[in-house]
Parts: structure tokens; C-alpha cells; sequence
């Protein structure tokens, strides 16, 4: 009886839906060039794609955080204020009253670690709170945003903080190697780690399995609490070493530095084709998803949009993409 | 040596008690079944043997080992591979990666081989015949194809101790036959199974030992020689086995209720035409690739057919709409009950009166006592285990939330009620009590659908169509042979009775 068997059929949908997806957003890209190369001559130089490029640099640390948040099927709300807090906590612990400091005087090298401390502290935070306590990451995480914003508020006394004086935390946003901009080749050196981990090694794998199905994947040996636990804190890390690049990059940092930026992140990522829901999505397609972004930027500064506009039009274009990626995937981004 | 020995094991869910004082012993090399009636403890048990629970208290030994701590999840995997009841494939990946999850770089160094990995991939399921594409999303397979990828990964997985938690619940005769062929040549090659299952013959077939827990308790340990079926299933619900009283419903009424014109859908079936009267159930057989399930699926707005009608009481259906098919008056059973079936975090009572929701209180409110009241006496019909209406329905055992799901279905009193494998994963007795929910429906004057592969479910039908290859292949008024239906079923009979 059992020679008898009936050919199962087998589902041969959609040839190989995941890897179009992550080329989505290249026909996208392409159609910025162009448009970008009408609007002015000087769109397409090297020159001005290298400083998109770093423009996006700092952005583009962020969104890597939360695009492996992500997938591992966690939010982190909290990484728009990390990038402020944790260079102004490694800033106000170093400079003297007179610059806006704390006055404690510790040493000027101890900036950089300090700042990507604070950040692993405020992942270690995030994790016990929304792994160990199982409180709503979204809550949670925006709790944290309004908190640790409100810290760096505190801590500097809504001032400014700049100094001449503390080359280290500097150094990573205008130093230049090998002719191009350190923050650009820091930019590209991690998202091609970070591919590279998620998709070769079993446990950057396992980001996908949690994300796709926890109980799956703790039942397949994954400590799944243990991981969600460290990409929570490499992404506030990530966040940190963004907001070090942004103190060379600008000179200083603000009292509401990296304010919305978090919508940026998400519409990069969900862009992309990372989902919300987790255990799907590409880190190259939330790369591709930052540069876009950062060629729309450039486009519309290059054709001289009136600024106080330029928040409505940068928002509405944003939900335009999606609109597009939506159409042209034909997936549902969930 | 013992592959595994439980003692003492307690285990409580709050209030409910899921394991008390338990004890199994399997012995090297033999196939162990565990039978108990739906919420007895089964897969709590399974939990605990593969280090995702712990017990309260109770030890577990290895081959005289004691167990290893509950963190260390590698070296559990060492001891024992597991099919679990709830699927544990990992629907955004593929299904060559969920194969091998976990161990995707083969134990052949750090980096992924993903070209290695298909290849691997394709041979596991070549040798388990298993038709899926290694390269597709799990997500588009059919309930069946996962619960096979999934088999195919604890057998190949090389592990000497393997536990299968209601293996054969989704699977048709032929892929049942083929996983015992397997696992009879794994237990020559050593290999030591712990069986779950609630179709007794299978038990007969394949284990030589039998443990049966009723009500979180160990009742006996024997060899299955010893036991007769209707000793094993007085162990488990006990009571002694009385004659099923025979139902008997009155005639079938004369206006067609359900009207299919012409159905066809892809590559899974063309050209059905069938009608079903008020009172009347008719099921409908075939193995998974016949297409009754699509069928099903097509008749209650899970899936839009490529051509033809479904009218229900005379009127057609919205294509492709499930609460069209709701409001025409359909009630359904789906074949994902993890999908289709129930909202998880939500309670038994609230799951099984979403179809009458509009009718439990006035102005769109709901009146929370009268819900309960209905939910009550679903409990009380379909003998759902639980803790009350309000318990969540994710904390049930498997075959309970089958019958929550039956509930949900049966609600409405619709007029119309498809119900796909309805009593996948139910005990021998509560199958009973869901046949004869379904007697009472049609009696009832509701027309019945029952697309099954499970004999026990056909039998009361009035008639039985087999669909072989996406068409009729054979009709059989009631009364039909087992070996008649099975021969047609599975492509080699001619169609007779028709
Ligand atoms: N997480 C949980 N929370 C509360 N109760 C639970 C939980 N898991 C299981 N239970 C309860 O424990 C009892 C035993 O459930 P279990 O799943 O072990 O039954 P089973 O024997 O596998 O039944 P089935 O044949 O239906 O699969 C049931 O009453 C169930 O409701
Ligand atoms: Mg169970």
C-alpha cells in the first residue's frame, strides 16, 4: 500500500521572493540619480556622493541598531537618545564648569569609552526591562527615550557642548583615511560585518529565528533571551558610537540631538524591507534604505527647497517611498 | 539502560494541576507510547524530557544521568530530538534552513555553506519523501508539508532518543505508512522512540509499550501484547467501553443548502460541481495532494477560486471573503487551527462566540454573563478540559483547542458547516462527543461538510466523495468498506457505488 505514494505538490511560489526584495530599492536609487542629475550638475560628482554618504553615516549606525532590534523581533524606540546622551554624558564628565562641564576633571581619553559605555548601560537597561521584566517594548522604550533625553537636559543644563580640547571624542568624525572620511569607511566597515554575520553564521541566524518564531528557535537551542539581550545592547552601543561621529562631524552637540530621528530609522529599515514583526528582512536593504533617504535629503537641498518646508516634503516623500516599496515588493510591510 | 526515566514528576499551571506524581521509564531501543485522554499531561510531559519547562518537582535521568540544567539548551539537544505538537517550524526562513536550524554550518567550521546547506537540504527530504522545495519560504507550506519537514529534521537529526508528539495528527495514509517504515529501521539501527498519538491502531502497529496517563496521573505501564483496545481505552478515560449509541438523524430535507458550480482552483482541482442538503452530511476524503482541503478552503473565503460559484441557501458568496461566507451563514473548522483557528491570549469563552458576538448584548456591547453561559455549555458539550470559560485559550492542550475551535464553529448555528480534519488531534472519546455535536447540528437542519482523511469522521456521512488528483473520483453512499474508500483514496481501486 504504501509504494502507492500520491506526488505530494509541492508550493513553488513567487521564484526566490527574498532576494528581489532586497534589490527593491536599486530601480528607486537609480530613478534619485537621474532626478538628482537634472536638478543640479553638481549632483553627481564624487565629491557630493561621498558627502551624502557621510551625511548618512551617523543615521546609518542608527539603523543598522534597530534593523537587527528588528529582526530579532524587538523595537527600540530609545536609540534617537542614546546618540545625544551618550557623547554629552562623555563630555560633561571631562570639561571644566566654564565649558558647560561637570568639572570633574576626568581625563580626556576616557571620552570614547565612556560614551560607547554609556551606551552598552543603556542596552543592558532596555534588555532588563523588556526581557527580564516582559514589559512592552514599545512603551518601554519610548519611556526611555523621553528619559534619557531629558537626562542629557539635566546634565548640561539645555546648553550646548563643544570644546576644542577633547581631540579623542572628535577624531572619529573628521579624521580622513586613505582620502575619504573615517565616518564613511566606519559606516560601510560594519554594515558589511554585520551582513556578513547575519548571513553566514549560524548565530547571526538565529536573530532571524527569534524574530520568526521564539519558541521555535528556543526549542532549536537558541538562548533566545540571551541574544535579544546582546543585540539590544550592540544597537545602543551603535547608537553611542553614531552620536562620537556626530561630535567631530558637527563640532558640537546639542541639547536635542537626534530629536525624530527614530522615524528616520524605522522608515529606513521598514524601507528596506525589514519587517516589524521580525525575522524578516535584509541589513543591505536597510543600507540601501539610509542612502536613499540621504539622496533625497541631498536632492532637495541641492534644488534649494524653501527650508521650512523642507520637514513636509522630506516626511511626505518618506511615505511616498513606502507607498512605492509596498507596490513594487507586492508585500505587505508588517 | 533506560534512554530516560521520570520520577516523581509534579508540574502545576496555577491552579490546574497538569502532572501529579508521575513516573515513565522508556527502556534502550524500544518505541514507547504514551496515550491519555485531551489535557492529560501528554506534551507537559514532553516539555519537561526536553528541558524548554521544569518541573516542580521530580527528577529526569538520562541513561543514568541526571538531566542537564535548563539553560544549557545545546547539551539537551544531545540527549533527545523532539517533534513537538505546536509546530516549531520557523515560517520567514527556509526550509532548508529550518532543517538544519541552529546547525546551519553542518559542524563543518564557522562560516555558512549555503550552496552545501540546500544540497544537504534536498537530500534529507529526497530521503524522507518529502516534494517540497528546499528554496521556498516555510510559510507557503501546507499544514501536512510542515509537520513532514519537521519529522524529517528530528529523524535525520542522529539523536538515540526521539520523542514525536502526535506525529500522524496532519499526515494522510501513505506519509503515515512511510514515517513508520523510518522509524522501524531507526529502532533496528538503536534508536529509542517516545510515540504520542490518539489513533490507537497505530500503537498496535509500531510501539511495544504502552503508558497511559487520565487526569495528570500515571494509570499503567504494560506491553502493548498485553492490551486489548478496549483495555487501553478503558486505562484511559475510565470507564468500561460501551456500545456507541448508533445516531440516528432524521431524513435528509429536500432544499439544497450548499451549491458549488464548476469550482476550480489552480493546480489544486477543476470542474466540481456538488450540492448538499439541509440536513445532510456528506464528507469529502482524499489524501493531501487531492485537493479537498483547497476545496474546503474555497468554500469559506480562505482562498478565491479561479472559476465557478458557491451559493449558500441560494444566494453566491463574495469570492475570496471569509466574513461573506460568515454572514451567508457558514460555519467552519480550518485546517490551521494555529492560523484560522483561535486568537491566543484571548479566553475560551471570547474564541468560541466571535461569530455571535453581534448577538450576546444589544447596541454592539457584549454581555459578558450570557457569554459565559453560552461558552459553558460548549465546555459541557464537546468536553473541553479546562479551568473555566475564562481561561486562555494558548494554555489548553492541543486536542482542547481543537474543540474550542469546533465550538467557535458550531456558534452560529450556521446553516452551512465545512469542517476540515475537525477532530485532528482529538481523544477517541471526545470525537464522540464532536460527531455527535455535529449529528445534533445536522439533525438541526444544518448541511454538513466533513473533508477528512479519518475514517471515524466519515462514517457517519451520508455519502463520501473522494477527490483523487483534484476531481471526484468515486462516491460512496453510507455503509461503504473501509478498504473500498482507502483503495480510491489513494489512486489504485476502481470507483465503485457510483
Ligand atoms: N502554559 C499553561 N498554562 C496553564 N495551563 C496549562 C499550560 N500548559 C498546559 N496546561 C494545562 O495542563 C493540562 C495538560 O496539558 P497537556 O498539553 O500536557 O495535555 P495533553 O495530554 O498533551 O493533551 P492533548 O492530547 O490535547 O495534546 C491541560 O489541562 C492544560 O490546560
Ligand atoms: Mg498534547
Amino acid at each position: 500500500m504504501s509504494d502507492v505514494s500520491t506526488p505530494v505538490v509541492a508550493a513553488r511560489p513567487r521564484l526566490q521572493v527574498a532576494k528581489l526584495r532586497d534589490l527593491a530599492l536599486l530601480p528607486a536609487i537609480l530613478v534619485l540619480l537621474v532626478v538628482g542629475f537634472i536638478a543640479s550638475p553638481i549632483f553627481l560628482t564624487s565629491g557630493n556622493l561621498l558627502n551624502v554618504v557621510q551625511q548618512q553615516s551617523e543615521l546609518g549606525l542608527v539603523v543598522l541598531g534597530e534593523a537587527l532590534v528588528l529582526i530579532v523581533g524587538k523595537m527600540d524606540l530609545s536609540l534617537e537618545s542614546t546618540l545625544g546622551f551618550a557623547p554629552a554624558l562623555a563630555m560633561v564628565l571631562v570639561l571644566p564648569t566654564s565649558e558647560n562641564g561637570l568639572g570633574l576633571g576626568l581625563p580626556e581619553w576616557t571620552a570614547l569609552p565612556v560614551c560607547l559605555l554609556a551606551g552598552v548601560a543603556i542596552g543592558a537597561v532596555n534588555a532588563f526591562l523588556v526581557l527580564r521584566l516582559q514589559l512592552s517594548g514599545f512603551i518601554i522604550t519610548l519611556g526611555m527615550l523621553i528619559t534619557i533625553r531629558g537626562l542629557q537636559q539635566g546634565l548640561t543644563v539645555g546648553q550646548s557642548l563643544s570644546s576644542p580640547n577633547m581631540p579623542s571624542l572628535y577624531y572619529l568624525g573628521n579624521a580622513v583615511w586613505f582620502g575619504v572620511h573615517a565616518s564613511i569607511w566606519i559606516f560601510l566597515a560594519l554594515f558589511v560585518i554585520a551582513i556578513a554575520f547575519v548571513g553566514y553564521f549560524r548565530h547571526g541566524r538565529s536573530l532571524y529565528a527569534i524574530g520568526g518564531n521564539e519558541a521555535a528557535a528556543k526549542a532549536a537551542g537558541i538562548r533566545t533571551t540571551r541574544v535579544a539581550a546582546i543585540v539590544l545592547i550592540v544597537a545602543s552601543v551603535l547608537a553611542a558610537l553614531a552620536g562620537a561621529m556626530m561630535v567631530g562631524h558637527y563640532g558640537s552637540i546639542t541639547a536635542n540631538q537626534g530629536s525624530g530621528w527614530i522615524f528616520n530609522a524605522f522608515a529606513a529599515a521598514v524601507l528596506g524591507g525589514v519587517s516589524l514583526n521580525g525575522g524578516k528582512g535584509t541589513l543591505f536593504g536597510a543600507m540601501c534604505g539610509v542612502l536613499m533617504l540621504g539622496l533625497v535629503q541631498n536632492i532637495l537641498t541641492l534644488a534649494h527647497v524653501n527650508p521650512y518646508w523642507l520637514g513636509a516634503i522630506n516626511g511626505a516623500i518618506i511615505i511616498g517611498a513606502l507607498v512605492l516599496a509596498r507596490l513594487t515588493t507586492g508585500k505587505a510591510q508588517d | 539502560m533506560n534512554a530516560v526515566e521520570a520520577s516523581n514528576i509534579t508540574k502545576r499551571f496555577g491552579q490546574t494541576v497538569a502532572l501529579n506524581d508521575v513516573h515513565i521509564t522508556v527502556a534502550d531501543g524500544e518505541t514507547h507510547a504514551l496515550v491519555g485522554r485531551n489535557g492529560a499531561g501528554k506534551s507537559t510531559l514532553v516539555s519537561m524530557l526536553t528541558g524548554l519547562n521544569r518541573p516542580d518537582s521530580g527528577e529526569i535521568t538520562f541513561r543514568g544521568e541526571p538531566a542537564p540544567a535548563l539553560s544549557d539548551r545545546q547539551a539537551w539537544r544531545t540527549k533527545v530530538a523532539c517533534v513537538y505538537q505546536k509546530s516549531t517550524i520557523i515560517p520567514t526562513l527556509t526550509v532548508a534552513e529550518n532543517l538544519f536550524i541552529n546547525r546551519q554550518n553542518l559542524d563543518g567550521g564557522a562560516v555558512i555553506s549555503w550552496s552545501r546547506l540546500r544540497r544537504k537540504a534536498s537530500d534529507v527530504l529526497g530521503e524522507y519523501g518529502v516534494d517540497v522545495d528546499p528554496n521556498v519560504e516555510a510559510a507557503t507550506l501546507t499544514v501536512e508539508q510542515r509537520q513532514l519537514v519537521e519529522i524529517a529534521r528530528a529523524l535525520s537529526f542522529g539523536a538515540k532518543f526521539i520523542i514525536l508528539d502526535e506525529p500522524t495528527a496532519q499526515l494522510d495514509g501513505p506519509a503515515i505508512e512511510r514515517l513508520f517504515e523510518r522509524m522501524r529501521s531507526l529502532r533496528a539501527a538503536g534508536v529509542t522512540f517516545l510515540f504520542i498519538s490518539h489513533h490507537l491502531q497505530e500503537i498496535f502497529e509500531i510501539c511495544q509499550t504502552v503508558t497511559v496517563f487520565r487526569d495528570a496521573r500515571h494509570i499503567v505501564t504494560s506491553p502493548v501484547a498485553d492490551l486489548s483496545k478496549d483495555q487501553l481505552v478503558e486505562a484511559m478515560t475510565g470507564e468500561a467501553v460501551g456500545l456507541g449509541a448508533v445516531a440516528s438523524r432524521p431524513a435528509v430535507g429536500s432544499e439544497s443548502v450548499l451549491d458549488i458550480r464548476d469550482l476550480a482552483l489552480g493546480k489544486h482541482f477543476s470542474g466540481i460541481d456538488l450540492s448538499v442538503r439541509r440536513g445532510e452530511v456528506v464528507g469529502i476524503a482524499g489524501s493531501a495532494s487531492s485537493g479537498k482541503v483547497e476545496l474546503g478552503e474555497v468554500i469559506v473565503g480562505l482562498r478565491k477560486a479561479d472559476a465557478g460559484t458557491v451559493a449558500v441557501s441560494g444566494k453566491s458568496l463574495k469570492p475570496g471573503s471569509v466574513p461573506a461566507a460568515l454572514a451567508g451563514g457558514v460555519g467552519f473548522v480550518p485546517e490551521d487551527r494555529h492560523k484560522e483557528g483561535f486568537v491566543p491570549g484571548l479566553s475560551i469563552a471570547e474564541n468560541a462566540t466571535f461569530p455571535i458576538a453581534g448577538r450576546l448584548g444589544r447596541f454592539g456591547s457584549i454581555s459578558g454573563r450570557r457569554r459565559d453561559q453560552v461558552a459553558a455549555r460548549m465546555i459541557d458539550e464537546l468536553a473541553i478540559k479546562t479551568s473555566g470559560p475564562d481561561q486562555d485559550v494558548a494554555d489548553l492542550s492541543g486536542g482542547n483547542q481543537q474543540k474550542v475551535v469546533m465550538a467557535r464553529a458550531l456558534s452560529s448555528e450556521p446553516d452551512l458547516l465545512v469542517l476540515m480534519d475537525p477532530t485532528a488531534g482529538v481523544d477517541v472519546k471526545s470525537k464522540e462527543n464532536l460527531l455527535d455535536a455535529v449529528d445534533r447540528a445536522a439533525a438541526a437542519g444544518a448541511a454538513v461538510l466533513v473533508i477528512s482523511d479519518e475514517l471515524d469522521d466519515l462514517r457517519p456521512c451520508d455519502r463520501v466523495l473522494v477527490m483523487f488528483h483534484g476531481s471526484v473520483a468515486g462516491e460512496f453512499p453510507a455503509g461503504w468498506t473501509d478498504n473500498e474508500l482507502v483503495s480510491v483514496i489513494e489512486g489504485i481501486g476502481e470507483s465503485s457505488g457510483e
